[in-house]
Protein backbone atom coordinates (compact mmCIF):
# COMPACT_ATOMS: atom_id res chain seq x y z
CA UNK A 1 0.00 0.00 0.00
CA UNK A 2 1.93 3.26 -1.20
CA UNK A 3 0.91 6.26 -2.51
CA UNK A 4 2.36 9.56 -4.15
CA UNK A 5 1.97 12.88 -2.22
CA UNK A 6 2.89 15.67 -3.75
CA UNK A 7 3.23 18.84 -1.87
CA UNK A 8 5.41 22.65 -1.75
CA UNK A 9 7.75 22.10 0.78
CA UNK A 10 9.15 25.54 1.76
CA UNK A 11 8.56 26.99 -1.90
CA UNK A 12 10.05 23.77 -3.52
CA UNK A 13 7.30 21.38 -5.22
CA UNK A 14 8.52 17.76 -3.88
CA UNK A 15 6.70 14.61 -4.53
CA UNK A 16 7.12 10.96 -3.50
CA UNK A 17 6.09 7.61 -2.34
CA UNK A 18 5.27 6.91 0.70
CA UNK A 19 2.54 4.46 3.22
CA UNK A 20 -0.49 6.02 4.25
CA UNK A 21 0.41 5.73 7.76
CA UNK A 22 3.48 7.92 6.85
CA UNK A 23 3.45 11.19 9.17
CA UNK A 24 3.96 14.27 7.83
CA UNK A 25 7.00 14.70 9.94
CA UNK A 26 8.79 11.41 9.22
CA UNK A 27 8.05 12.67 5.81
CA UNK A 28 9.65 15.70 6.24
CA UNK A 29 12.24 14.28 8.25
CA UNK A 30 13.26 10.94 6.48
CA UNK A 31 11.79 11.65 2.92
CA UNK A 32 13.41 15.55 2.84
CA UNK A 33 15.91 14.96 5.13
CA UNK A 34 14.67 18.32 6.71
CA UNK A 35 15.51 17.40 9.97
CA UNK A 36 15.04 20.95 11.67
CA UNK A 37 11.23 19.66 12.33
CA UNK A 38 11.95 18.02 15.60
CA UNK A 39 10.05 14.61 17.53
CA UNK A 40 9.65 15.61 21.51
CA UNK A 41 6.90 13.58 22.33
CA UNK A 42 5.65 12.06 19.49
CA UNK A 43 2.09 12.19 22.05
CA UNK A 44 0.61 15.48 20.33
CA UNK A 45 1.89 17.21 23.60
CA UNK A 46 5.44 19.44 23.33
CA UNK A 47 5.18 20.99 19.88
CA UNK A 48 9.00 20.08 19.14
CA UNK A 49 7.42 19.34 15.84
CA UNK A 50 5.13 22.20 14.72
CA UNK A 51 5.28 23.29 10.91
CA UNK A 52 2.80 25.37 9.46
CA UNK A 53 0.02 23.94 6.56
CA UNK A 54 -1.28 26.44 4.43
CA UNK A 55 -0.35 29.33 6.65
CA UNK A 56 -1.52 27.46 10.10
CA UNK A 57 0.70 25.94 12.89
CA UNK A 58 0.12 22.18 12.94
CA UNK A 59 1.65 19.41 14.59
CA UNK A 60 3.31 17.32 12.23
CA UNK A 61 3.20 14.28 14.32
CA UNK A 62 -0.29 14.27 14.80
CA UNK A 63 -1.00 14.25 11.12
CA UNK A 64 -0.02 12.02 8.21
CA UNK A 65 1.41 13.34 5.08
CA UNK A 66 -1.21 12.43 2.97
CA UNK A 67 -3.29 15.07 4.31
CA UNK A 68 -0.75 17.53 3.32
CA UNK A 69 -1.03 16.56 0.24
CA UNK A 70 -1.43 19.04 -2.37
CA UNK A 71 -0.34 22.11 0.33
CA UNK A 72 2.23 24.20 1.51
CA UNK A 73 4.32 23.20 3.93
CA UNK A 74 6.20 25.44 5.48
CA UNK A 75 9.14 24.39 8.09
CA UNK A 76 11.99 25.94 10.09
CA UNK A 77 14.80 25.26 7.16
CA UNK A 78 12.10 27.55 4.91
CA UNK A 79 12.75 30.88 7.27
CA UNK A 80 16.03 31.94 6.63
CA UNK A 81 16.53 33.98 3.52
CA UNK A 82 19.75 34.60 1.21
CA UNK A 83 21.61 33.19 4.65
CA UNK A 84 19.60 35.95 6.74
CA UNK A 85 17.81 34.55 9.95
CA UNK A 86 14.01 35.20 9.63
CA UNK A 87 13.68 38.00 12.29
CA UNK A 88 11.75 35.68 14.91
CA UNK A 89 15.16 32.98 14.46
CA UNK A 90 17.36 36.23 14.91
CA UNK A 91 15.18 37.71 18.35
CA UNK A 92 15.63 34.12 19.57
CA UNK A 93 19.62 34.37 18.62
CA UNK A 94 19.88 37.72 20.20
CA UNK A 95 17.61 36.96 23.39
CA UNK A 96 18.63 33.92 24.86
CA UNK A 97 15.98 32.56 23.40
CA UNK A 98 16.70 28.82 23.73
CA UNK A 99 19.46 26.80 25.46
CA UNK A 100 19.76 23.13 24.56
CA UNK A 101 17.54 24.11 21.31
CA UNK A 102 15.48 21.31 21.00
CA UNK A 103 12.11 22.75 21.41
CA UNK A 104 13.23 25.58 19.50
CA UNK A 105 12.19 24.93 15.76
CA UNK A 106 8.85 24.57 16.84
CA UNK A 107 8.90 27.26 19.37
CA UNK A 108 9.78 29.72 16.17
CA UNK A 109 7.13 28.22 13.90
CA UNK A 110 4.49 28.91 16.56
CA UNK A 111 5.62 32.40 17.71
CA UNK A 112 5.34 33.23 14.09
CA UNK A 113 1.78 32.33 14.07
CA UNK A 114 1.20 33.78 17.37
CA UNK A 115 2.62 37.38 15.16
CA UNK A 116 -0.20 36.63 12.60
CA UNK A 117 -3.02 36.54 15.21
CA UNK A 118 -1.50 38.93 17.70
CA UNK A 119 0.83 41.47 15.73
CA UNK A 120 1.51 43.37 19.14
CA UNK A 121 1.11 40.54 21.37
CA UNK A 122 0.82 41.40 25.12
CA UNK A 123 3.37 38.84 27.69
CA UNK A 124 -0.01 37.17 28.38
CA UNK A 125 -1.19 36.14 24.86
CA UNK A 126 2.01 34.74 24.44
CA UNK A 127 2.47 32.79 27.13
CA UNK A 128 -1.42 31.34 26.69
CA UNK A 129 -0.52 31.23 22.63
CA UNK A 130 2.21 28.46 23.69
CA UNK A 131 0.01 26.10 25.37
CA UNK A 132 0.96 23.26 23.12
CA UNK A 133 5.14 24.05 23.17
CA UNK A 134 7.06 22.49 26.16
CA UNK A 135 10.62 23.63 26.63
CA UNK A 136 12.37 21.91 29.37
CA UNK A 137 15.64 24.17 29.82
CA UNK A 138 14.72 27.88 29.77
CA UNK A 139 11.94 28.49 32.00
CA UNK A 140 9.92 30.20 29.04
CA UNK A 141 10.92 33.42 30.15
CA UNK A 142 13.35 34.46 27.32
CA UNK A 143 11.32 32.57 24.93
CA UNK A 144 8.42 34.98 25.72
CA UNK A 145 11.08 38.38 25.49
CA UNK A 146 12.24 36.98 21.97
CA UNK A 147 8.83 37.05 20.68
CA UNK A 148 8.04 39.96 21.93
CA UNK A 149 11.15 41.12 20.10
CA UNK A 150 10.60 39.29 17.18
CA UNK A 151 7.18 40.53 16.71
CA UNK A 152 8.57 44.10 16.67
CA UNK A 153 10.67 43.65 13.96
CA UNK A 154 8.13 42.05 12.28
CA UNK A 155 5.63 45.08 12.33
CA UNK A 156 8.52 46.68 10.81
CA UNK B 1 0.60 2.64 13.60
CA UNK B 2 -0.56 -0.08 11.43
CA UNK B 3 -1.02 0.54 7.64
CA UNK B 4 -4.96 1.12 6.25
CA UNK B 5 -5.83 2.58 2.84
CA UNK B 6 -6.58 6.12 2.33
CA UNK B 7 -9.58 7.88 0.82
CA UNK B 8 -10.46 11.35 0.33
CA UNK B 9 -13.81 11.42 -1.20
CA UNK B 10 -15.45 15.23 -1.81
CA UNK B 11 -18.65 14.65 -0.96
CA UNK B 12 -21.01 12.57 1.92
CA UNK B 13 -22.58 10.39 -0.28
CA UNK B 14 -19.13 9.09 -1.53
CA UNK B 15 -17.58 8.97 1.96
CA UNK B 16 -20.78 6.70 3.09
CA UNK B 17 -20.26 5.01 -0.16
CA UNK B 18 -16.52 3.70 0.35
CA UNK B 19 -17.45 3.21 4.35
CA UNK B 20 -19.78 0.67 3.03
CA UNK B 21 -16.94 -1.04 1.10
CA UNK B 22 -14.76 -1.21 3.92
CA UNK B 23 -13.93 -3.98 6.29
CA UNK B 24 -12.96 -1.95 9.45
CA UNK B 25 -13.77 1.81 8.20
CA UNK B 26 -12.97 4.86 10.21
CA UNK B 27 -13.91 8.41 9.09
CA UNK B 28 -10.79 10.93 10.32
CA UNK B 29 -11.75 14.84 11.06
CA UNK B 30 -8.78 16.59 12.79
CA UNK B 31 -7.27 13.24 13.41
CA UNK B 32 -5.98 14.98 16.82
CA UNK B 33 -7.41 11.99 18.63
CA UNK B 34 -7.66 9.59 15.86
CA UNK B 35 -4.17 10.00 14.72
CA UNK B 36 -2.59 9.09 18.23
CA UNK B 37 -5.19 6.64 19.02
CA UNK B 38 -3.67 4.82 15.95
CA UNK B 39 -0.19 5.72 16.27
CA UNK B 40 -0.23 3.21 19.90
CA UNK B 41 -2.13 0.53 18.28
CA UNK B 42 -5.34 1.07 20.32
CA UNK B 43 -7.07 1.75 17.30
CA UNK B 44 -6.18 -0.29 13.54
CA UNK B 45 -8.72 0.49 11.09
CA UNK B 46 -8.79 -1.02 7.72
CA UNK B 47 -9.54 2.42 5.68
CA UNK B 48 -9.04 5.86 6.70
CA UNK B 49 -12.23 8.15 5.16
CA UNK B 50 -10.78 12.00 5.46
CA UNK B 51 -13.61 14.06 6.02
CA UNK B 52 -11.47 17.18 4.83
CA UNK B 53 -12.56 17.20 1.21
CA UNK B 54 -15.88 17.52 1.70
CA UNK B 55 -16.57 21.34 1.43
CA UNK B 56 -20.47 20.76 2.59
CA UNK B 57 -19.42 19.81 6.13
CA UNK B 58 -17.64 22.92 6.50
CA UNK B 59 -18.81 26.51 7.66
CA UNK B 60 -21.11 28.78 10.20
CA UNK B 61 -24.12 29.77 8.95
CA UNK B 62 -25.81 32.89 11.18
CA UNK B 63 -29.61 32.33 11.26
CA UNK B 64 -32.08 34.42 13.22
CA UNK B 65 -32.52 31.95 16.27
CA UNK B 66 -29.28 29.59 15.42
CA UNK B 67 -26.06 29.63 14.48
CA UNK B 68 -25.12 26.13 12.30
CA UNK B 69 -22.07 24.66 12.41
CA UNK B 70 -20.46 22.19 9.97
CA UNK B 71 -18.88 19.16 11.67
CA UNK B 72 -15.52 19.65 9.42
CA UNK B 73 -15.37 23.16 11.09
CA UNK B 74 -12.51 23.76 13.26
CA UNK B 75 -12.08 25.10 17.01
CA UNK B 76 -9.71 27.67 15.35
CA UNK B 77 -12.89 28.71 12.87
CA UNK B 78 -15.61 28.89 15.66
CA UNK B 79 -13.58 31.01 18.11
CA UNK B 80 -12.58 33.26 15.30
CA UNK B 81 -16.20 33.59 13.88
CA UNK B 82 -17.77 36.82 14.57
CA UNK B 83 -21.13 35.70 13.95
CA UNK B 84 -20.65 33.32 17.00
CA UNK B 85 -18.58 35.90 19.39
CA UNK B 86 -21.97 38.05 18.85
CA UNK B 87 -24.88 36.00 19.03
CA UNK B 88 -22.93 32.98 21.76
CA UNK B 89 -20.11 34.78 23.22
CA UNK B 90 -19.80 31.76 25.28
CA UNK B 91 -19.68 29.34 22.76
CA UNK B 92 -16.32 31.14 21.61
CA UNK B 93 -14.44 31.26 24.95
CA UNK B 94 -15.39 27.46 25.16
CA UNK B 95 -13.67 26.86 22.05
CA UNK B 96 -10.99 29.20 22.65
CA UNK B 97 -9.78 27.25 25.21
CA UNK B 98 -9.96 24.04 24.16
CA UNK B 99 -6.38 22.49 24.09
CA UNK B 100 -4.12 25.06 22.39
CA UNK B 101 -3.12 26.72 18.92
CA UNK B 102 -2.42 23.64 16.78
CA UNK B 103 -5.30 21.26 17.96
CA UNK B 104 -7.70 24.23 17.49
CA UNK B 105 -6.16 24.71 13.73
CA UNK B 106 -6.83 20.95 13.16
CA UNK B 107 -9.48 19.48 15.54
CA UNK B 108 -12.99 19.79 14.63
CA UNK B 109 -16.77 20.15 16.18
CA UNK B 110 -17.88 16.46 15.00
CA UNK B 111 -14.48 15.02 15.73
CA UNK B 112 -14.86 16.12 19.34
CA UNK B 113 -18.40 15.25 20.14
CA UNK B 114 -17.84 11.91 17.61
CA UNK B 115 -15.36 11.20 20.26
CA UNK B 116 -17.44 12.21 23.36
CA UNK B 117 -14.57 12.33 25.94
CA UNK B 118 -15.68 12.52 29.02
CA UNK B 119 -13.87 15.53 29.52
CA UNK B 120 -14.31 17.34 26.05
CA UNK B 121 -15.69 21.13 26.43
CA UNK B 122 -18.10 20.54 23.64
CA UNK B 123 -20.90 18.43 24.97
CA UNK B 124 -21.38 20.98 27.94
CA UNK B 125 -22.01 23.56 25.19
CA UNK B 126 -24.02 21.16 23.12
CA UNK B 127 -26.22 20.05 26.04
CA UNK B 128 -26.48 23.85 27.86
CA UNK B 129 -27.30 25.53 24.64
CA UNK B 130 -29.80 22.67 23.81
CA UNK B 131 -28.14 22.06 20.62
CA UNK B 132 -29.27 19.97 17.72
CA UNK B 133 -26.74 17.38 16.02
CA UNK B 134 -27.89 16.80 12.33
CA UNK B 135 -26.24 13.30 10.77
CA UNK B 136 -26.75 11.89 7.12
CA UNK B 137 -30.16 10.43 8.48
CA UNK B 138 -31.77 12.17 11.59
CA UNK B 139 -31.66 15.07 14.13
CA UNK B 140 -30.57 14.07 17.64
CA UNK B 141 -31.17 16.66 21.01
CA UNK B 142 -27.70 16.60 22.14
CA UNK B 143 -28.88 14.85 25.11
CA UNK B 144 -29.94 11.91 23.59
CA UNK B 145 -26.41 11.87 21.28
CA UNK B 146 -24.39 11.81 24.11
CA UNK B 147 -24.71 8.44 25.75
CA UNK B 148 -21.94 7.43 28.16
CA UNK B 149 -18.38 7.56 28.22
CA UNK B 150 -16.52 7.67 25.01
CA UNK B 151 -20.46 6.59 23.75
CA UNK B 152 -23.10 8.28 21.43
CA UNK B 153 -26.60 7.40 19.59
CA UNK B 154 -24.21 7.23 16.24
CA UNK B 155 -24.40 4.29 14.13
CA UNK B 156 -21.03 2.72 13.26
CA UNK B 157 -21.44 4.37 9.24
CA UNK B 158 -23.41 7.69 10.55
CA UNK B 159 -21.99 11.06 9.77
CA UNK B 160 -22.16 13.85 11.56
CA UNK B 161 -23.40 16.61 9.02
CA UNK B 162 -23.79 19.78 11.57
CA UNK B 163 -24.36 21.27 14.75
CA UNK B 164 -27.55 23.78 15.12
CA UNK B 165 -26.98 25.95 18.47
CA UNK B 166 -30.33 28.07 19.62
CA UNK B 167 -29.06 31.53 20.45
CA UNK B 168 -29.77 31.89 24.50
CA UNK B 169 -30.32 35.12 26.10
CA UNK B 170 -27.42 34.40 27.86
CA UNK B 171 -24.71 31.89 28.51
CA UNK B 172 -21.75 31.45 30.60
CA UNK B 173 -18.88 28.70 30.39
CA UNK B 174 -16.31 28.53 33.25
CA UNK B 175 -14.04 25.52 33.44
CA UNK B 176 -11.59 24.30 35.52
CA UNK B 177 -8.64 23.00 33.27
CA UNK B 178 -5.96 20.28 33.47
CA UNK B 179 -2.95 22.22 33.22
CA UNK B 180 -0.97 20.04 31.00
CA UNK B 181 -3.97 19.14 28.00
CA UNK B 182 -6.57 21.99 29.25
CA UNK B 183 -9.66 19.35 29.31
CA UNK B 184 -12.23 20.21 31.93
CA UNK B 185 -11.47 18.76 35.19
CA UNK B 186 -14.91 20.13 35.58
CA UNK B 187 -16.42 22.28 33.36
CA UNK B 188 -20.46 24.09 33.83
CA UNK B 189 -21.97 25.48 30.89
CA UNK B 190 -25.09 27.62 32.08
CA UNK B 191 -27.54 28.84 29.36
CA UNK B 192 -30.98 31.19 30.13
CA UNK B 193 -32.70 30.67 27.00
CA UNK B 194 -36.56 30.76 25.86
CA UNK B 195 -37.38 27.57 27.22
CA UNK B 196 -35.47 28.32 30.67
CA UNK B 197 -32.18 28.16 32.01
CA UNK B 198 -30.09 24.64 31.57
CA UNK B 199 -27.03 23.79 33.43
CA UNK B 200 -24.61 21.28 31.78
CA UNK B 201 -21.42 19.44 33.25
CA UNK B 202 -18.61 18.19 31.68
CA UNK B 203 -15.78 16.57 33.31
CA UNK B 204 -16.82 15.66 36.37
CA UNK B 205 -18.96 12.48 35.31
CA UNK B 206 -18.38 9.76 32.85
CA UNK B 207 -20.92 11.38 30.30
CA UNK B 208 -21.64 15.16 30.22
CA UNK B 209 -25.23 15.75 32.31
CA UNK B 210 -27.74 18.30 33.84
CA UNK B 211 -28.29 19.57 37.10
CA UNK B 212 -32.11 20.11 37.38
CA UNK B 213 -31.60 21.40 41.19
CA UNK B 214 -29.50 24.32 39.71
CA UNK B 215 -31.40 24.81 36.44
CA UNK B 216 -34.73 25.92 39.17
CA UNK B 217 -32.79 27.76 41.28
CA UNK B 218 -31.95 30.10 38.48
CA UNK B 219 -35.02 30.11 36.75
CA UNK B 220 -36.44 31.91 39.65
CA UNK B 221 -33.27 34.17 40.41
CA UNK B 222 -30.32 34.04 37.29
CA UNK B 223 -27.79 35.04 39.74
CA UNK B 224 -24.29 33.25 41.21
CA UNK B 225 -26.11 33.39 44.79
CA UNK B 226 -28.65 30.89 43.47
CA UNK B 227 -26.23 28.00 42.71
CA UNK B 228 -23.70 28.91 45.57
CA UNK B 229 -24.93 26.48 48.29
CA UNK B 230 -25.88 23.55 45.84
CA UNK B 231 -24.50 20.60 46.00
CA UNK B 232 -23.86 17.59 43.71
CA UNK B 233 -23.85 14.20 44.40
CA UNK B 234 -20.01 12.68 44.05
CA UNK B 235 -21.48 9.21 43.47
CA UNK B 236 -20.71 8.52 39.86
CA UNK B 237 -18.09 10.69 39.77
CA UNK B 238 -14.46 10.42 38.33
CA UNK B 239 -11.78 9.98 40.28
CA UNK B 240 -8.05 10.35 38.80
CA UNK B 241 -4.51 11.47 39.43
CA UNK B 242 -6.11 15.10 38.84
CA UNK B 243 -8.88 15.40 40.85
CA UNK B 244 -11.27 12.92 43.64
CA UNK B 245 -14.85 12.55 42.95
CA UNK B 246 -15.70 14.87 46.24
CA UNK B 247 -13.15 17.60 44.82
CA UNK B 248 -15.17 17.35 41.43
CA UNK B 249 -18.52 17.83 42.71
CA UNK B 250 -17.07 20.12 45.14
CA UNK B 251 -15.78 22.14 41.49
CA UNK B 252 -18.88 21.84 40.12
CA UNK B 253 -20.36 24.21 42.04
CA UNK B 254 -17.62 26.78 42.36
CA UNK B 255 -18.24 26.45 38.18
CA UNK B 256 -21.50 27.12 38.21
CA UNK B 257 -20.89 30.18 40.27
CA UNK B 258 -18.84 31.12 38.02
CA UNK B 259 -20.26 30.72 34.58
CA UNK B 260 -23.62 32.76 35.59
CA UNK B 261 -21.08 35.41 36.61
CA UNK B 262 -19.93 35.68 33.02
CA UNK B 263 -22.99 34.94 31.59
CA UNK B 264 -23.99 37.37 28.97
C1 LIG C 1 -2.91 18.04 23.20
C2 LIG C 1 -4.42 18.00 23.07
C3 LIG C 1 -5.19 18.76 23.94
C4 LIG C 1 -6.57 18.76 23.83
N1 LIG C 1 -7.31 19.52 24.70
C5 LIG C 1 -8.64 19.51 24.64
C6 LIG C 1 -9.43 20.32 25.52
O1 LIG C 1 -8.92 21.07 26.35
N2 LIG C 1 -10.78 20.24 25.42
C7 LIG C 1 -11.38 19.46 24.48
O2 LIG C 1 -12.61 19.44 24.44
N3 LIG C 1 -10.68 18.72 23.62
C8 LIG C 1 -9.33 18.72 23.67
N4 LIG C 1 -8.62 17.97 22.76
C9 LIG C 1 -9.34 17.19 21.72
C10 LIG C 1 -9.56 18.03 20.45
O3 LIG C 1 -10.49 19.01 20.82
C11 LIG C 1 -10.15 17.34 19.20
O4 LIG C 1 -11.21 18.05 18.75
C12 LIG C 1 -10.64 16.01 19.38
O5 LIG C 1 -9.46 15.30 19.64
C13 LIG C 1 -11.32 15.31 18.19
O6 LIG C 1 -11.52 16.08 17.06
P1 LIG C 1 -10.88 15.72 15.65
O7 LIG C 1 -11.54 16.60 14.66
O8 LIG C 1 -9.42 15.79 15.73
O9 LIG C 1 -11.40 14.24 15.43
P2 LIG C 1 -10.67 12.83 14.95
O10 LIG C 1 -9.54 12.58 15.85
O11 LIG C 1 -10.37 12.96 13.51
O12 LIG C 1 -11.86 11.87 15.16
C14 LIG C 1 -12.31 11.48 16.46
C15 LIG C 1 -13.42 10.43 16.31
O13 LIG C 1 -14.59 11.01 15.76
C16 LIG C 1 -15.01 10.34 14.57
N5 LIG C 1 -15.53 11.38 13.69
C17 LIG C 1 -14.88 12.53 13.31
N6 LIG C 1 -15.71 13.30 12.57
C18 LIG C 1 -16.89 12.65 12.46
C19 LIG C 1 -18.14 12.97 11.82
N7 LIG C 1 -18.33 14.12 11.16
N8 LIG C 1 -19.15 12.06 11.94
C20 LIG C 1 -18.98 10.91 12.64
N9 LIG C 1 -17.83 10.58 13.26
C21 LIG C 1 -16.79 11.43 13.18
C22 LIG C 1 -13.77 9.64 14.07
O14 LIG C 1 -14.10 8.51 13.31
C23 LIG C 1 -13.05 9.29 15.36
O15 LIG C 1 -13.58 8.11 15.90
C24 LIG C 1 -7.22 17.96 22.84
C25 LIG C 1 -6.45 17.20 21.96
C26 LIG C 1 -5.07 17.20 22.07
C27 LIG C 1 -4.26 16.38 21.12
S1 LIG D 1 6.46 15.55 18.72
FE1 LIG D 1 4.66 16.46 17.98
S2 LIG D 1 3.83 17.37 19.72
FE2 LIG D 1 5.62 16.40 20.52
S1 LIG E 1 15.86 24.99 24.94
FE1 LIG E 1 16.02 22.93 25.62
S2 LIG E 1 13.96 22.29 25.47
FE2 LIG E 1 13.79 24.38 25.09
Amino acid sequence: MRTTVSMTVNGRSVSDEVEPRTLLVQFLRDNLRLTGTHVGCDTSQCGACVVHVDGKSVKACSMLAVQADGREVLTIEGLAEDGELHPMQAAFKEHHGLQCGFCTPGMVMSAIDIVKQHPDPTEAEIRESLEGNLCRCTGYHNIVKSIVAGAKTMRG
Amino acid sequence: MYNFAYHRPDSVDAAKSVFSGGDDPKFVAGGMTLIPTMKQRLAAPSDLIDLDGIGALKGIKAEADKIVVGAMTTHADVAASPEIRKAIPALAKLVEAIGDPQVRNRGTIGGSIANNDPAADYPAALVGLGATVVTDRRQLAAEDFFTGLFETALEPDELITEVSFPIPEAAGYAKFANPASRYAIVGVFVARTGGGVRVAVTGAGPCVFRVPEMEKALASSFSADAVKDIKVSDSDFNSDIHASAPYRAHLVTVMARRAVEAAQ
